[in-house]
């Protein structure tokens, strides 16, 4: 258990990096987004289920629902959004 | 702001009197444009050499600013971080049982919390009968942000069918995809007072199934059902709930006194007092705020 709990630091840690210091902003959302994912994991590890649950859900479901929408609106999603008229 | 800075500084080397604001300015009105847009503005030749000199002085001033923001943030990040690297090697270590945190408080919910809230989830417990108006605080918070976005971006038109995802693939497992969503969303909000999770979790999970039903089905096929209108309804009347039946249990000193639900129950969803009515009107708002919020933000300035 401490051998997965290390591996997700080390992954925790090179996300928040990445996050930070990437120039494509499609990029740092999804790596912010997978940074939650492991967050929720280190929640459930840490024996608090209810935070995991919000995290989850907060973290890597509406915070970057809302930040893809942002990226969006300052037309951001070159050759992914390609359903503009 | 930088960009116009390095475009300015690249124009001033021939035009030397004008100054930075008037530049943006300039640019601002007719923005991105080809620079002969800027180029027009050459109007007297008077005081030319004085406003050169200064416009001199003020990029070196400028200049020099940006070097010591450089050495400034540097130096301010390095004393955060050996800061916050002192702290955390002073926090007592984790799960030791001598730690301050672990205060008669925390014994009294844990030993007392099933008895007197009857919530087997502690957590559920603690956020709704102990701390129950902190969470009243939250919701209120939450349709405050609700009402100000829906003042702001609601405009009186009619609506637009929001374009359906042309991969057929996407949509038909968004499809499949909803009802597993939202019946997890339920779940957790039924059972929040006996296994993790609860209003919040639960509500935003359900708000999570309804953005995904806005995205795979089509604005037009939803907004029939949930109008704005209707959503801030349900958000009030879940709030007035919340209110009424805390307000109550508030008066009557967390007794219920005259409508005893029962309680302290483990496994029993129609146990533990008023946690699971709370925790519906809960998950309630948390979904209509972050569904409104998609939404809105979602319609496109065309």
């Amino acid at each position: 258990m401490i051998a997965l709990e290390l591996v997700l630091l080390v992954f925790l840690f090179f996300c928040a990096l990445t996050a930070i210091l990437t120039k494509h902003l499609v990029a740092a959302v999804i790596t912010f987004m997978s940074y939650s994912s492991v967050m929720a994991i280190l929640w459930l590890l840490l024996e608090s289920p209810d935070l995991a649950i919000t995290e989850a859900a907060v973290g890597a479901g509406v915070t970057t629902l809302l930040f893809f929408l942002a990226l969006r609106r300052i037309n951001a999603l070159k050759g992914v959004d390609e359903d503009d008229d | 702001m930088l960009e116009d800075y390095e475009a300015y500084l690249k124009y001033v080397a021939d035009h030397p009197k004008v100054s930075f604001e008037d530049f943006r300015k300039k640019r601002e009105k007719k923005p991105r444009q080809a620079p002969s847009v800027v180029e027009e503005y050459d109007e007297s030749e008077e005081d030319a050499a004085m406003e050169a000199e200064w416009n001199e002085g003020h990029i070196h001033r400028m200049k020099m600013w940006q070097r010591s923001y450089a050495v400034l943030s540097v130096l301010v990040s390095a004393v955060v971080l050996v800061f916050f690297f002192q702290v955390s090697i002073q926090l007592p270590p984790f799960g030791d049982p001598t730690n301050p945190d672990l205060n008669e408080v925390t014994e009294r919910y844990i030993e007392k919390g099933l008895e007197e809230t009857g919530a087997t989830n502690i957590v559920a417990g603690l956020i709704l009968d102990y701390r129950a108006f902190d969470t009243f605080g939250e919701s209120t918070v939450l349709f405050a942000a609700t009402m100000s976005v829906i003042l702001l971006l609601r405009r009186p038109r009619p609506v637009k069918d929001s374009p359906i995802p042309r991969d057929r693939i996407l949509q038909m497992v968004g499809l499949v995809m909803i009802p597993a969503v939202m019946m997890f969303g339920i779940y957790v909000v039924l059972n929040g007072h006996l296994s993790p999770g609860g209003g919040f979790s639960g509500g935003t999970v359900m708000g999570c199934g309804l953005i995904l039903a806005y995205m795979v089905m089509g604005r037009s096929r939803l907004e029939h059902y949930l109008t704005p209108n209707r959503l801030t309804g349900v958000t009030v009347a879940c709030l007035c709930t919340y209110g009424v039946l805390k307000g109550y249990s508030f008066i009557t000193g967390a007794n219920h006194i005259g409508w005893e639900v029962p309680k302290g129950k483990p496994g029993a969803i129609f146990s533990s007092g008023f946690i699971l009515p709370l925790n519906i009107c809960v998950g309630i708002i948390v979904a209509c705020t972050m569904y409104t919020f998609f939404s809105l933000f979602s319609e496109r300035e065309d």
